[in-house]
């Protein structure tokens, strides 16, 4: 995994089969990017649901939600409509992995990314990250506790 | 280990003597076809452990794969007004592919709620929050899917299927010093 501390390396990705979206037109904003094995996997399926209901609770903290997997844009596609995601899939899929790589979460044996969680505040800078087994699904408790950690500073160094 | 935030409270909807060896507390969701399958192992699991165990119920609807799941939520909650919160929620899971308002009136008035009250409560932003409040704290006792348990207390990580969650639950019991 990356450092803590340091701005996020920026990418371009496809989010439909027409648009890319680069990291860096989401300043401002908290990004909480989610690198998960594969589209329909089972529990990368309950992981994504369930951040899916939380669009409330990341709103509040000025956040935006980001999936990126080695799946293609057409299966991204198919698996937002399926399960009606409100949030941004990433198809990291040519050159593949490149982003995974880059982040330190593409895991060269399964040809996937790992199950990992980087939290950017408004600058940009990585300010938590998670990295969870391949089988098990993190939740969303610390991602919560990392946002509300990062509004309580700012509120103290105000 | 995940730990149960809040700790089970008088806000909470509880079956079984308080002072019982076991809190078992389920993370649900109403439309939700595995807590379906969840909801006789459970049952079965009080008929089993008697007095060994108190049940507790926590809404965690994912309304966006489940669009009824959070008005029934809110239904089992109006039910409570009137005493009947038990009684609402065994209904709707003996019937979570039919959960429209239709349904769910027809189920208040079918375990003797008062229809006129209900459908006042049902409105009530109290009600809708308290949901809300449910949601949250799974949210941040970790519950990552539905159902989770909590045994005690903690988050219970192993197979709720079958008997296994029994045999897990009277091999706690076991271990209890008997007085």
């Amino acid at each position: 995994m990356l450092p803590i501390g340091i701005i996020a390396p920026d990418f371009k990705l496809h989010s439909t089969p027409d648009q890319k979206l680069e990291l860096s037109e989401l300043r401002d904003r908290k990004v909480i990017l989610i690198f998960y094995p594969a589209d329909w996997s089972p529990v990368c399926d309950d992981q994504l649901t369930l951040y899916n209901e939380m669009g409330k609770y990341f709103a509040r903290h000025n956040a935006q939600l980001i999936g990126i997997s080695v799946d293609s844009k057409w299966s991204h596609l198919a698996f937002i409509e399926n399960r009606k995601f409100h949030f941004p899939l990433l198809s990291d899929f040519e050159p593949k992995g490149e982003v995974a790589r880059l982040y330190e979460v593409y895991d060269a044996k399964t040809g996937e990314c790992k199950r990992a969680l980087y939290l950017i505040d408004e600058d940009g800078t990585i300010r938590w990250s998670y990295q969870s087994p391949v089988g098990i699904n993190p939740g969303a408790d610390g991602i919560l506790s990392a946002l509300e950690q990062i509004d309580n500073l700012k509120t103290v160094n105000q | 280990m995940n730990a149960l935030i809040p700790a089970v409270n008088s806000k909470d909807h509880i079956a079984g003597k308080p002072g019982a060896l076991i809190e078992l507390v389920e993370y649900g969701d109403y439309e939700c076809p595995y807590c379906g399958r969840a909801y006789p192992i459970v049952k079965y699991i009080q008929q089993n452990l008697g007095n060994d165990i108190k049940f507790v119920f926590r809404n965690f609807p994912l309304s966006k794969i489940h669009p009824h799941a959070f008005s029934a939520a809110v239904a089992t909650e109006a039910a409570s007004q009137q005493n009947r919160f038990w009684e609402m929620h065994d209904i709707i899971f003996e019937n979570q592919k039919t959960l429209d308002p239709d349904d769910i009136l027809l189920f208040a008035r079918s375990v003797g709620l008062d229809p006129a009250r209900f459908k006042n409560d049902i409105e009530q932003k109290a009600l809708t929050e308290k949901v809300e409040m449910d949601f949250e704290s799974g949210i941040r006792s970790g519950v990552n899917r539905t159902p989770t348990f909590f045994i005690n207390g903690e988050k219970f990580e192993g197979d709720w299927t079958d008997y296994h969650l029994l045999e897990y639950l009277k091999s706690i019991l076991a271990r209890v010093p008997s007085l």
